[in-house]
């Protein structure tokens, strides 16, 4: 789009402002924070684009009391630099999708919180939406409220940042937001085991997590992508006595399945990080992320093999990124991924794709239909970005 | 009885043969329960202040029949109140004279476990300790644990979004929960989540989570099961002050240490705890701090040394670590009976449950005794520590003419004062009837538009469970409309900030 217009709201009051006039006109807004996410959804909307900015300040932050509340737009580095400092983190581990379109790191808290940006180590500690306990923002309606509360414990009420995470600014822009945090682990070591086919990797990594050593995250590298060799890893983390016992629990549960290695913290903190970046599947092609119950994990790349599909798990199974060398394949992995009791959905992709495929698994139409209620009741004027998904 | 319930229907009450007739219809034989004496079993839940004889109570035992009783109601125009076991604290299945109650006490069953992935498919009526009953040979609990759970269901949990005294670790009912099948006032049958994680769209199973039975009502559960930890080991603490009591929590929490548990008594519930079980509570102190640690041995036995030393920093004049099950149970048991303790010198009690930012507890209890005395009433407290939810039980005796209103005044009171420090309403009750007309405190007319509108998506007509949570339900027709201001001039040029 050539020559977008761009709004740049200054402070609440003439957000409300942008928003009311932009209901009153039919005008559509695309919301945008650090813009890492741009080119996820269909290309070629006709919107105008909403900046957030200036809404990028610590407002409190308490470590004991295990909150922080802060400005939508400031950056996620920002928080987690705050929170390193104090030995504290978000757990739900959310990343920089910049990494994945090449462009250099510029998420903000809101856009994390808006697109349900999670990491490895939402397996066993929760999603973005079970640390975001509440919010300011103004919905479509062109109207300022607010939900959920500043402390951890709270069900007075609709419990409204549930809805907002994952949202993709389709129902409000949010202008304020309080998260859970919580202590950094002390330290981290990976146990990794070699040479596991797929489905060996989903049943080990089952059994880890049905253990009592506390595993924090369990991801699988598949030989084709990890230059020959399989590696399942599984992330213990905490304080160092502890970390040291569950390590031998782990060797001892898996010593006799594979070849065993522990990674210590430095070498941990990479791996992971790969994970984390989906390293290992950068290139061309469309990458997805599929949604799927954690011993379906095995059974996506299988079924996505004739697509020569290169494949990476993460969450035990229950997450798999799928590199498709083509844009060919597209409905295989929709079709897959529903009969399979999960759902799909196309991160990065040529914008030829991505205008003939909708980003998002389509929904039951039950509940497509409450979906658009629940919007419809936010956004009456359907102006935030209605066709993003479609 | 302060809160008003929705005027009942007159016309729906003259109709009661005709909605009795149509419900024996489609839940055939004892599933249908009219006769004044036994409907008098379904008059009130936790909350026994509040009392209602219901309409009519249906007790379906498929999918199928629910999703019928709600279209049947639904295109009659009768209200319905779903509800679980009735344990609710805050009134959340007190029936409506023009309402049927539909009771899921028949959903009974575990439909699945899996232990490979780890979840549990049970139906809502299955009560939430039935679930660690029925995986704990495998090795595996459900962990939420509301002091209820014996009797409450899973059900109920997920309505009222439950917590226990584990969550500051685990989560409550919505981090725990991974999909619903729930069936719409309409009779509609979704499905929300499933046994994946994160939702395709909409996260609508995280706003069914909570919603206190007035979206839809839930007819299957798939749940995360947890392995049990290798153990767990307690330390009791007692302090000469609820500031250092205070502290304590905090200085643990900023170590680094979650411990599973981290539960707080001031002065009258130890008492009160130890007069009934005699747990062997130390009597001299103003507070006491009971820490849970678990997983495996080598971390508990680290982690206790680590909170026995922030314990003695904080002056602690009783420390003590549990050398055996036991022990751990021992310092429980009267944490564990601190209800009924207080119950037992007292008539009666009202329990509340305010959460408020933990760093300003000791004004907010000083700012308590002080409306204690106003209001001419005691009161004990029991602190989930960790997560700054408090729940002061006000002593009264309903025999007394006004002690009652005068207990809900004083309760008001509180729940005002944990709002104004930075806290909310309820932490884990549920609004319910109790604190449906306090939710102006903390909400604008505009944010509870906001919540109501989700309302309305789900049950356009208000029929499901009214006169809870929401101080005016506004007919949805007018919260759809949109306010244009600036509607009456013509636009200038799109503005560029």
């Amino acid at each position: 789009m050539a020559d977008q217009a761009i709004l740049r709201p200054n402070g609440t009051d003439e957000l409300v402002e942008a928003i009311s006039q932009a209901a009153a006109r039919g005008q559509r807004l695309e919301v945008r924070g650090g813009a890492t996410k741009s080119a996820i959804g269909r290309p070629g909307r006709d919107t105008t684009l909403l900046q957030l900015q200036g809404f990028d300040a610590v407002i409190d932050y308490d470590g004991p009391e295990l909150v922080l509340t802060a400005g939508a737009s400031t950056p996620l580095a920002d928080i987690e630099t705050l929170l390193f400092q104090n030995n504290q983190m978000l757990a739900f581990e959310p990343f920089d999708h910049g990494v994945l379109f090449g462009l250099a790191p510029a998420a903000t808290l809101g856009g994390v919180i808006a697109a349900g940006v999670s990491g490895s180590r939402r397996l066993t500690a929760g999603a973005v939406r079970d640390h975001f306990l509440g919010l300011r923002g103004v919905s479509g309606r062109g109207e300022a409220f607010m939900g959920g509360a500043k402390v951890v414990k709270n069900v007075t009420g609709y419990d409204l940042p549930k809805l907002l995470a994952n949202s993709w600014g389709q129902l409000a822009v949010m202008t304020e937001v309080t998260l859970k945090v919580l202590p950094r682990p002390q330290t981290v070591q990976t146990v990794v085991l070699s040479g596991l086919d797929e489905r060996q990797a989903c049943l080990v990594m089952g059994q880890a997590l049905g253990s009592q050593a506390d595993v924090a995250a369990a991801a699988h590298l598949p030989a084709d992508i990890n230059g020959g060799l399989a590696l399942t890893a599984l992330r213990l983390e905490g304080f160092e006595p502890s970390v040291k016992a569950r390590v031998q629990m782990v060797r001892e549960q898996f010593g006799a399945t594979a070849p065993c290695d522990v990674l210590p913290a430095e070498a941990s903190r990479l791996l992971w990080e790969r994970v984390q970046h989906v390293g290992a599947l950068q290139g061309e092609g469309t990458l997805w992320r599929i949604n799927v119950p954690p011993m379906a994990g095995a059974e996506v790349i299988e079924q996505l093999k004739p697509y020569s599909a290169r494949c990476l798990l993460d969450w035990a199974g229950g997450l798999v990124w799928a590199l498709l060398p083509t844009t060919d394949g597209g409905q295989a992995v929709r079709d897959v991924a529903s009969a399979l009791g999960g759902h799909a959905m196309l991160i990065r992709a040529p914008e030829a794709l991505r205008r003939s495929i909708p980003t998002q698994q389509p929904l039951a139409p039950g509940v497509a239909a409450l979906t658009q209620r629940v919007k419809d009741g936010f956004d009456p004027a359907a102006i935030l970005d209605p066709e993003r998904f479609i | 009885m302060f809160v008003k319930m929705p005027v009942p229907d007159g016309a729906v009450l003259s109709r009661r043969g005709e909605i009795v007739a149509a419900l024996r219809a489609i839940v055939p034989g004892e599933g249908v329960i009219a006769d004044p004496a036994s409907l008098r079993a379904y008059e009130s839940d936790g909350l026994t202040a509040y009392r209602q004889v219901p309409l009519v109570v249906v007790l379906p035992e498929t999918t199928a029949q629910v999703s019928e009783v709600l279209r049947w109601c639904n295109g009659a125009g009768v209200k319905v109140v779903p509800r679980g076991s009735g344990t609710s604290l805050s009134g959340g299945a007190l029936p409506l004279e023009d309402g049927v109650l539909l009771g899921l006490s028949k959903f009974n069953r575990v439909l699945d476990i899996d232990y490979d992935s780890r979840v549990a498919v049970v139906q809502p009526g299955v009560t939430n300790l039935a679930i660690t009953r029925a995986v704990e040979d495998r090795g595996f609990y459900y962990a939420p644990d509301p002091s209820s759970q014996i009797a409450c269901s899973i059900g109920g949990n997920v309505a009222e979004n439950s917590g226990g005294v584990h969550c500051l670790k685990y989560g409550l009912t919505t981090n725990n929960v991974l999909g619903v099948e729930m069936v719409m006032m309409d009779g509609e049958v979704v499905r929300l989540g499933g046994q994946h994680l994160d939702p395709a769209g909409l996260d609508l199973l995280g706003i069914v989570v909570g919603s206190e039975g007035l979206l839809g009502v839930v007819t299957e559960v798939t749940v995360r099961l947890l392995p049990k930890p290798q153990t767990a080991r307690a330390l009791l603490l007692g302090f000469d002050t609820v500031e250092r009591a205070g502290q304590c929590v905090a200085d643990v929490i900023a170590a680094g240490i979650i411990p599973a548990g981290m539960e707080m008594m001031d002065r009258p519930a130890i008492h009160a705890a130890e007069a009934f079980v005699h747990a062997g509570y130390p009597l001299d102190v103003e507070a006491l701090l009971i820490v849970e640690l678990d997983g495996p041995h080598a971390e508990c036995d680290y982690l206790v040394e680590q909170v026995a030393k922030i314990a003695t920093i904080n002056r602690a004049v009783t420390s003590r670590v549990s050398t055996s099950e036991d022990e751990r149970l021992a310092f429980w048991a009267g944490r564990k009976a601190a209800f009924p303790a207080v119950g037992r010198i007292s008539p009666d009690y009202y329990c509340m449950d305010g959460t408020i930012p933990r760093r300003r507890l000791p004004e907010v209890l000083r700012r308590m005794a002080a409306l204690s005395d106003h209001y001419g009433l005691k009161v004990a407290n029991v602190f989930h520590a960790g997560d700054g939810n408090l729940h002061p039980l006000i002593l009264y005796d309903a025999n007394q003419p006004g002690e009652l209103e005068r207990a809900e005044d004083f309760g008001a009171d509180i729940l005002r004062l944990c709002v104004e420090v930075g806290g909310v309403l309820t932490g884990e009750h549920g609004v319910g009837v109790e604190k449906r007309d306090l939710m102006g405190t903390m909400f604008t007319e505009v944010d509870l538009a906001h919540q109501q509108r989700v309302k309305c998506a789900f049950d356009p007509q208000l029929l499901l469970n009214p006169g809870k949570v929401f101080p005016t339900l506004h007919r949805c027709a007018e919260m759809g409309r949109m306010h244009i201001h600036h509607g009456a001039v013509p636009f200038p040029d799109l503005p560029r900030f």
